[in-house]
């Protein structure tokens, strides 16, 4: 089983809501210092569903992720997590894409690697929050996709993936090569062991331009955008809670069901 | 060459009504075609949805296009791609608006990379642009820390748009509008996937989406049993249990109880967020209720920024008192 992971770096998604900021000026984001960026979370779930069926059925794990200013404490996580390989398609010419462009990057490294199963994307990035590119993908390259998956397994040249739904999940039968999305139903990411560690230490990633790829920088990142940002900005919170108090905690309490019933809300 | 023209809403339906999420798109595509002088029209796409039609009509549409075919019986990405992508060649509508559901979620991606490119997802707010018509997409980004408008300049212009966001009209019985069926031309080879089984959780009492009232759970509470606590101060409010996150991943609740981003989205009268921090990403799914309560021990708690009135304590104090206290209140 030849397998692709898509992780994308990004602003730590648990870091305090008080702490994020924007510069509205340029419509960016500022980071906020001394947070380390993380793999988006959902990106470390489909990591860990690659692991899975390597565990299981053994075969191979990729890993591509695109950005600029890459750490590679932090992009070589997956490798610590036990992937075989890791490509980072690094350039300025990457910076900054949209849903279209970085799907189309993504997907011309896919098919630069050629030989692959299953390609595993998170159901969205804790950033943009968009939860496009891996169905942008996956059309891009002409594939099936199942989205925000729980549980992947795979057999007789199908995968077999448990969709979450509102109300439950359904189960899903997918001919392969498929795209496959995942979400955190899938359950908790495995730690890094130390061996983990050390050997991703000394894995160098592979590194390519948008040459490698046979894609003309104005097809990528900013350039290649389709979409415009015409503002962003932060919603403005009232923020006037009035806290109700008493000499204990019951005595509290009575007082917020006193108060709810005076307010008619209850 | 034939015009992008007038807006498109897909239509969820089940057991023969549309999905509120459905009658939500009808209010605010009518006012975004209004907005452009141009029609609205529904698109409905099952086995058997033909019966829907019309009250697609009176929520607003001023034409339904329906496509029956027994291969759309389940929702399937390659079949409904391929039947939408088919209604709005032959319809060419400049813009086309899908609920943030399971199925939106799945289709509208696909499709926009389909006919080029890329839709706006989980929108809050669709405007017209006064100058340039073309359609202002404001979503949340960021876990919800911010917003961010967009816009594009190639139609059709595809945006999901986030449960009760939007407000429907009031169903008109006697408006007309004419209703046009559409073959849905697939073919079955083309259909790579097939739905082997569906399997449903089970949760007891007033769904929490319906619910005027929904008591969520957080971290804090820390195991199965405490969420029985919450459950038994839902039914004095005559409401339903929610959750964050960890929660559900933790298995002390069904996934199908989380609030938030990624999971459900609620607009009770009352919401009572208790030993919960109120990440943005769990706000994100109710911050549109009329009344945030919070309970939490820790007073920086990010709750209570967005809270109308707290309690700061330990929860296991704190709910059993007010549970009694609310009951009694109620009984009165
Ligand atoms: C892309 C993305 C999507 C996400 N989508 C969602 C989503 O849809 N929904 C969601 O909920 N989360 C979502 N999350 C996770 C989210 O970021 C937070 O991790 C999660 O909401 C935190 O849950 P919590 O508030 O219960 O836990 P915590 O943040 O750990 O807060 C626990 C709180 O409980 C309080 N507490 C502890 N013990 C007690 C006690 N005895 N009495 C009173 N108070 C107590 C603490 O003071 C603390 O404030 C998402 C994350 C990402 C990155
Ligand atoms: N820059 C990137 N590098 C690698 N993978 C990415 C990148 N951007 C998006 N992805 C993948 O696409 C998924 C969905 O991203 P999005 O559509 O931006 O929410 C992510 O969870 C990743 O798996």
């Amino acid at each position: 089983m030849n397998m692709i992971v898509c992780v994308k770096q990004v602003i730590d998604p648990e870091a305090p809501p008080a702490s994020f900021k924007i510069d509205s000026a340029s419509n960016k984001v500022v980071p906020p210092p001394g947070v380390s960026p993380v793999i988006s979370p959902f990106d470390e779930q489909s990591v860990e569903a690659a692991l899975r069926i390597r565990d299981a059925q053994g075969g191979k794990i990729t890993v591509i992720s695109m950005g600029v200013n890459l750490l590679r404490d932090v992009v070589k996580k997956p490798l610590a997590m036990g992937a075989d390989e890791l490509i980072l398609l690094e350039d300025d010419a990457f910076t900054e894409g949209d849903s279209w462009s970085t799907a189309y990057a993504l997907a011309m490294a896919i098919k630069k690697i050629g030989d692959y199963d299953l390609i595993f994307c998170g159901r969205q990035a804790a950033d943009w929050d968009a939860g496009q590119v891996g169905s942008g993908i996956a059309e891009i390259l002409g594939l099936p996709s199942v989205t925000v998956a729980k549980k992947v397994e795979t057999a007789d040249g199908k995968a077999k993936v448990e969709r979450v739904t509102a109300d439950g999940y359904e189960v899903v039968e997918v001919s392969l090569p498929a795209l496959i999305t995942v979400s955190n139903e899938l359950g908790e990411p495995r730690y890094p062991t130390m061996k983990g560690i050390m050997a991703a230490k000394k894995k160098e990633p592979a590194i390519w331009k948008p040459a490698d790829i046979g894609v003309e920088p104005a097809q990528v990142g900013t350039a290649g955008r389709r979409t415009r940002i015409v503002k962003l900005f932060q919603p403005v919170r009232e923020g006037k809670c009035e806290i109700i108090s008493g000499e204990t905690p019951e005595e509290a309490a009575v007082g917020l069901a006193t108060k709810l019933r005076e307010a008619k809300i209850l | 060459m034939a015009e992008y023209k007038g807006v498109m809403v897909y239509c969820e339906a089940a057991e023969g009504r549309l999905l509120p999420i459905a009658t939500e798109l009808l209010g605010c595509g009518k006012k975004l075609a209004g907005d452009l002088g141009e029609e609205l029209c529904a698109v409905l796409l099952g086995a058997n949805v033909s019966s829907v039609a019309q009250e697609a009509i009176t929520f607003g549409a001023d034409k339904a296009y329906v496509v029956n075919d027994p291969q759309l019986g389940d929702y399937q990405t390659d079949s409904y791609v391929a039947a939408l992508e088919k209604v709005v060649k032959e319809v060419m509508p400049q813009i086309v608006l899908m609920g943030q559901t399971s199925v939106g979620r799945d289709l509208a991606p696909r499709l926009a990379f389909r006919l080029d490119p890329a839709a706006s997802m989980d929108c809050i707010d669709l405007a017209i642009d006064p100058e340039s018509k073309r359609l202002l997409q404001t979503r949340p980004v960021y876990g919800g820390n911010a917003q961010a408008t967009f816009t594009y300049d190639s139609d059709p212009q595809i945006a999901t748009v986030r449960a009760k966001a939007m407000s429907p009209l009031e169903a008109d019985p006697s408006r007309q509008g004419e209703v046009i069926t559409i073959d849905a031309g697939l073919d079955p080879q083309a259909i790579r996937t097939r739905v082997l089984e569906k399997v449903p959780e089970e949760v007891a009492g007033i769904k929490l989406e319906d619910a005027n009232a929904v008591i969520c759970g957080g971290r804090g509470i820390g195991t199965a049993e405490g969420f029985k606590e919450l459950e038994e101060l839902a039914r004095i409010l005559k409401g339903a249990v929610g959750a964050t996150r960890p929660p559900c991943d933790n298995g002390w609740v069904p996934d199908s109880a989380q609030v938030g981003l990624t999971g459900k989205i609620v607009a009770p009268d009352l919401y009572i967020g208790i030993a919960l921090s109120g990440s943005s990403q769990h706000m994100s799914g109710c911050s549109g209720s009329k009344n945030i309560i919070a309970i939490n021990k820790d007073p920086e708690a990010n709750i209570f920024k967005e809270a109308r009135y707290g309690v700061v304590g330990d929860w296991k104090k704190v709910v059993p008192a007010f549970r009694d206290k609310v009951k009694e209140l109620l009984t009165e």
